[in-house]
């Protein structure tokens, strides 16, 4: 902090109010959000007609809240699932990652670091379209040549969790390669002076001190998967995460049952949020 | 025996990653290009050619997309930086302690929220029946309702909302690496604000507006909801011309090539950016 450098009251006070104004801008759309889904009326929108739970709790039409919306309720459980693949496919394939890029040296290992982190900078559309093309050329290929389906490359939620999996990795990997960075090797060679074998070390010794950071990847994982929207719109079968369900219904027009959805979304990110804070916490 | 035993533990980590980068990065892109190279000349015939991408520069609606979604996202980075950058001072060099790190968490909740809620608060926000409509019709400012959706400047504000972060977080680490007793020296040699402002502070802070703007400008690049949603069928966004390709028009030889452009725009930009700033992609990103 920045003591003793003369400034007008004048001056203190604008930069004041446009900090404030830009908290104000922050936060107004998602309380907006919050605020209506209590509102009793069909529309998100003014005049307030007073507070109701009915977009939470109700079963009678128009008033159908969301855990009675079959549709809804069931693109949860649908992103539940792709969620929890893609978060331990990524911190499996993440934490072997770290494991070779902070103890082996061998060559072309930072054309490989750079390849690695490239999923970052290309944009998530593109990274679907890519993924959608290639997969649709080998099953169409494979099917060509044996004669048999494969509609698990085809769109769907094989491909979403692929395409979803393919930059969250690079998430889990730069998270779980920082704590292995910080790991003492000698607690491990004084396992393997105890007679441990060299599995057994790591898995005694390395793992339980990676294990915050493992965990705290997971729940990014978990949580970017979830809110994902461009690769997963590309990739997409019958079976729709909440996002495209959310978007498919906001095209048509809205009512606050979404808003009751995204509030709930907002409770439970912001617990995993915390979550994962605490997790990195532990883990400095 | 050893030895050989290290080998195999080192083949062993190097397959996931392998199979990682060649089955889900490397192939799908090398595919991709393949794909946009291919002329359709008859029923399930093919012919290699630029044809794909004569027609993106013989049609002026496709290569007007595209200038328009690079000139709005430059437009976008610019406002978010001009907007963040007072707001990253703040909270890195006039504030401390607790309110310091209430602050800068403040600044992180809204992106632990889904881009589509965000976007659908906007819509709430600023369409006909809206909030603020509404508030201005009350305070007697307008006689009927206004329209604020559908329109450039709200994409605008969708876009620089939903950047925010990329650019905040970078900057507070910058400047809170600066030292503030240089500030105060400027200050006791007579500088006015403004040129401390561009000797000291903007110089010390380069790499954190490189790295946010670079950020920043492939996010909106690559934003399909925000035009979409805000902007309306009518938003002309590069990213809604590949969708249309792919999923309405089923001409996937087309929609390659568009996304093809797309990336190479973005890591133009990229690689641009990092040479200016004189940075590498590994520490650019670790910022972030």
């Amino acid at each position: 902090m920045i003591t003793g450098i003369p400034q007008s009251g004048a001056f203190r006070w604008t930069y004041r109010a446009y900090v404030t104004l830009f908290f104000v801008y922050l936060a107004l759309p998602l309380v907006t959000v919050c605020v209506f889904a209590f509102n009793d009326s069909v529309f998100p929108s003014l005049p307030w007609e007073g507070f109701t739970w009915a977009w939470f709790f109700g079963d009678e039409a128009p008033y159908i809240g969301v855990f009675h919306e079959r549709p809804i309720l069931r693109s949860i459980v649908t992103s539940g699932v792709v969620a929890f693949w893609v978060a331990l496919l990524a911190v499996f394939v993440g934490t072997c990652n770290a494991f070779l890029f902070v103890r082996h040296e061998f060559r072309g290992k930072g054309f490989l670091y750079i390849l690695m982190l490239l999923p970052l900078i290309i944009p998530g559309i593109i990274l679907g379209i890519s993924i959608l093309v290639f997969s649709s050329s080998v099953a169409n290929f494979l099917e060509d040549a044996t004669g048999l389906w494969f509609d698990g490359l085809r769109p769907g939620l094989i491909l979403v969790v692929l395409g979803q999996f393919s930059f969250i990795t690079t998430f889990a990997t730069l998270v779980i390669s920082a704590r292995l960075q910080k790991f003492d090797p000698s607690l491990e060679e004084a396992a393997l002076n105890l007679g441990a074998t060299r599995w057994g070390a790591v898995r005694a010794v390395t793992l339980p001190f990676l294990f915050p950071a493992m965990a705290a990847a997971g729940v990014v994982a978990v949580l970017m998967s979830f809110e994902n929207f461009n690769t997963t719109l590309m990739l997409v079968g019958s079976d729709a995460p909440l996002t495209i369900t959310m978007f498919d219904r906001l095209k048509l027009g809205s009512t606050p049952v979404l808003n009751a959805v995204s509030l709930l979304l907002m409770v439970v990110s912001a617990l995993l949020g915390l979550a994962s804070l605490l997790l990195q916490k532990r883990s400095d | 025996m050893a030895n050989d035993r290290a080998k195999l533990t080192f083949w062993l980590l190097l397959a996931p990653l392998m199979i990682w980068l060649l089955t889900l990065i490397v192939l799908p892109h090398l595919g991709m290009f393949l794909v946009s190279l291919r002329e359709k000349v008859g029923v399930r015939e093919y012919e290699t050619s630029f044809a794909n991408y004569a027609v993106f520069f013989n049609e002026p609606l496709y290569w007007n997309t595209f200038a328009r979604t690079a000139y709005m996202s430059v437009t976008a980075t610019a406002l978010t930086l001009f907007i963040g950058f007072p707001i990253a001072y703040y909270i890195a060099k006039l504030t401390r302690g607790r309110t310091k790190t209430t602050l800068f968490l403040m600044c992180l909740i809204p992106f632990w929220v889904s881009e589509l809620v965000r976007t659908f608060g906007w819509m709430i926000l600023l369409r006909e029946t809206g909030v603020i409509s509404n508030v201005l019709q009350y305070l007697g400012l307008v006689g009927g309702p206004v329209e604020m959706l559908y329109n450039d400047a709200a994409i605008m504000t969708g876009l620089v909302y939903t950047s925010m972060l990329f650019m905040v977080v970078p900057l507070v680490t910058t400047l809170d690496s600066l030292d503030d007793s240089l500030i105060e020296a400027g200050y006791d040699l007579g500088a006015s604000g403004f040129a401390i402002l561009r000797e000291i502070v903007i110089p010390h802070a380069m790499p954190g507006i490189v790295s946010g703007c670079i950020v920043v400008f492939m996010l909106s690049l690559g934003n399909y909801l925000t035009p979409i949603l805000l902007g309306g069928k009518d938003s002309l966004w590069f990213t809604g011309l590949i969708y249309n390709q792919f999923i309405t028009r089923f001409n996937w030889e087309l929609g390659s090539a568009f996304g093809f452009l797309l990336l190479g725009l973005s890591s133009l930009i990229v690689f641009v950016g990092l040479k200016l700033s004189r940075q590498s992609l590994g520490k650019t990103m670790a910022q972030t």
